[in-house]
């Protein structure tokens, strides 16, 4: 075996959660767990993607860790060859220090992105595995404790940032009150039963960027949509019990939002632009509750604001006239192919516009998703050095004149603001809603 | 010598055919029962005509971005899985023991043409044994049971050059090639010389996601 630096030295993580979760841990326990989640949990998808792998390294070249830092242990294989192969080779008879290693690759070094399952001749999911591996690791109570903080939130509040419900309906009611003198009359129609539109957010939105909601609520209105919010839990559509693994918190998290928007007789549920929370309602968490589709209809923002556009429900001033390029999320992009809707938007909206290169499907991740940014501080560093052909990418279409990323997530915010800020890219960030409420004609 | 050419044409052949066709078999069905037991969203998501639009542009020589920016790696596979399939299958000495023992026949490769692909797969096999040892995300990847397999892979081939040129010791070297023969055509079925026959499931399978679910290309 080759020995190769690794992106962050694993032995030495300071992460309290898997630090603490590992002390706790015996062999026989670890066994008991493996061998649950392997016989109860996986079955014949699980077995044919780690026995079908014939190691031929294609993958490497479709992962931004590997292709940052150049690290074979980085590859996507690789990944899988340090935990569910070793896992499934001695049937759950690992040591807790290996634990400790699984753990950190499964969080914090796969972004679950899925841009490998590309590169992959035979199309062999890893994320899927690395989420075995997660599911795992919660299940042994190893998880980094920044995320697993917001998971806890999740469970006792149902929003990600511990957001009361008190506060919930005085930040919509403050927001309604500032947006108000943007637009005399505008409202956030609360628990609104029967219109075509129930909005829904992340819980950071509240908590970071209520400025958002203001936003959405004026290009709601400007829209002239039968539209509301709901004042009870159920509005936060994030999951980072998703990401965490734990999936029993996953489903009572959807049910809660789902139930929330049928209580409500909602036409279907539009949410704002956020990548990891359309995974959520639209990939997993469904799945999880047993619906192949949602069960109510789930809009992305990207598609909401191109219906606008289509049906000319909004008119702008004047397109927004510095040089822009777009950064293609992976839960929408791969998720849901919204690539084209939001290249129609930037058209609509914005007066010249540069590709990023590569780019639609095939675009590199910002590095923070997967709940990766979520496990804070003590992986901070690791996963900025891991962005740099995100990095290059920027620069690139920088040298070509763009001065504005547009980025449609929140995750991808927080990653490519760190990646702006450590390389020294000096562009500014913003979501496309900025860009909307900035140019957007307000009708009398 | 005599008895040992009787034995692996004879009884071993036998064997050999047995074990790759019920093994193939009995992969497939445990295969089958698992993902009926465990997996049922995995049939509820597959789509045929996703699939085989997945599966189309991976076995289109650069039908995808992957194959575009390896070339070398691109076309050394594939001419070395056709030639790995063809040239047992095609060329002239097998084709002329299926008639004599069954008294069936088809076509057959030129013999030159053989010889080439013979080359072909030999040389191929030296591509992937260097990538297995210089790259280094591939070695760290790569274990000895790879290796193993790539000498089990190329081993007809290169005792079926022998054989065919009349090389010193050919005689010897004949019951090497079938038994070398026989010894892949055992081990497919349980080793990951059986990607060959799941790869339309699990190309289908992330063809149909993608296409279907996320309505995104995977190619």
């Amino acid at each position: 075996m080759s020995e190769s630096k690794a992106v962050a030295d694993t032995k030495k993580t300071d992460d309290q959660g898997i630090l603490k979760g590992v002390e706790q841990l015996t062999p026989e326990k670890i066994e008991k767990v493996i061998q649950q989640v392997l016989k109860d949990e996986t079955g014949a998808r699980l077995k044919v993607y780690v026995d079908t792998c014939v190691h031929c390294g294609m993958c490497s070249e479709g992962c931004h860790f590997f292709l940052s830092l150049n690290d074979p242990k980085l590859s996507p294989a690789a990944k899988v060859k340090q935990t569910m192969w070793e896992i499934m080779r001695k049937n759950g008879k690992v040591s807790p220090e290996f634990i400790k290693q699984a753990a950190i690759i499964a969080y914090t070094q796969c972004n679950l992105c899925k841009r490998c399952a590309m590169y992959c001749p035979f199309g062999l999911d890893v994320a899927y595995v690395m989420s075995v591996m997660r599911r795992i690791c919660h299940k042994l109570g190893v998880v980094p404790l920044y995320i697993q903080d917001t998971a806890h939130s999740h469970s006792v509040s149902m929003n990600q940032m511990w957001v009361k419900d008190d506060e919930w309906v005085d930040t919509l009611m403050w927001q309604e009150e500032e947006a108000q003198e943007a637009m005399e009359n505008l409202r956030i129609p609360l628990d609104k039963e029967g219109a075509d539109i129930f909005y829904s957010v992340i819980g950071p939105e509240p908590k970071f960027r209520a400025q958002l909601i203001f936003q959405a609520a004026v290009i709601m209105n400007a829209a002239g949509e039968n539209w509301t919010m709901p004042s009870m839990p159920g509005w936060d559509n994030s999951d980072m019990c998703m990401f965490t693994g734990d999936y029993e918190m996953m489903e009572r998290l959807k049910r809660c939002h789902f139930e929330s928007a049928a209580n409500l007789r909602a036409k279907r549920i539009v949410m704002g632009e956020c990548g990891h929370a359309f995974r959520s309602v639209y990939d997993m968490g469904n799945r999880a509750l047993g619906w192949k589709m949602p069960p109510v209809e789930v809009v992305h923002a990207i598609e909401y604001y191109n219906e606008l556009f289509e049906k000319g429900k909004i008119r702008i001033k004047k397109k927004f006239d510095r040089p822009v390029t777009l950064h293609d999320p992976c839960n929408i992009v791969r998720g849901r192919g919204l690539h084209e809707m939001a290249r129609n938007i930037v058209n609509a909206t914005c007066s010249e516009f540069i590709e990023m290169t590569p780019n639609r499907e095939h675009n590199y991740c910002c590095s923070a998703g997967g709940g990766v940014i979520n496990c804070g501080p003590p992986f901070k560093n690791a996963r900025v050095e891991s962005g740099k052909v995100k990095a290059e990418q920027l620069f690139a279409a920088k040298a070509k004149g763009a001065e504005v990323v547009i980025a449609p997530c929140h995750n991808c915010h927080g990653g490519l603001e760190d990646i702006i800020h450590h390389y020294g890219i000096e562009m500014e960030l913003k979501f496309f809603g900025d860009i909307i409420y900035e140019i957007l004609e307000l009708p009398e | 010598m005599h008895d040992y050419y009787s034995f692996v044409t004879g009884p071993l052949a036998w064997f050999a055919f047995l074990v790759f066709i019920t093994g193939s078999g009995w992969r497939f069905y445990s295969l089958w029962q698992l993902a009926k037991k465990k997996d049922g969203a995995v049939f509820e998501y597959m789509n045929l005509k996703f699939a085989l639009r997945s599966i189309a542009h991976w076995i289109i020589p650069f039908g995808s971005r992957s194959m575009k920016i390896n070339p070398s790696m691109t076309v050394v596979t594939f001419i070395f899985h056709i030639s790995l399939f063809l040239t047992p299958l095609f060329v002239v000495g097998h084709v002329i023991l299926w008639k004599e023992s069954f008294n069936i026949s088809w076509f057959t490769l030129p013999n030159t043409v053989a010889d080439l692909m013979t080359l072909i797969v030999i040389g191929s096999s030296c591509f992937f044994l260097w990538r297995r040892i210089k790259l280094p995300d591939v070695k760290f990847l790569t274990t000895p049971v790879d290796f193993l397999i790539l000498l089990i892979v190329t081993a007809p081939f290169v005792s079926g050059f022998w054989v065919y040129h009349q090389f010193p010791g050919f005689a010897v070297m004949t019951v090497i090639h079938i038994l070398s023969g026989e010894i892949m055509l055992m081990t497919i079925p349980f080793t990951k010389l059986f990607h060959m026959f799941l790869f339309p499931f699990t190309r289908g399978y992330i063809g149909s996601e993608f296409g279907g679910v996320r309505m995104a290309k995977d190619w």
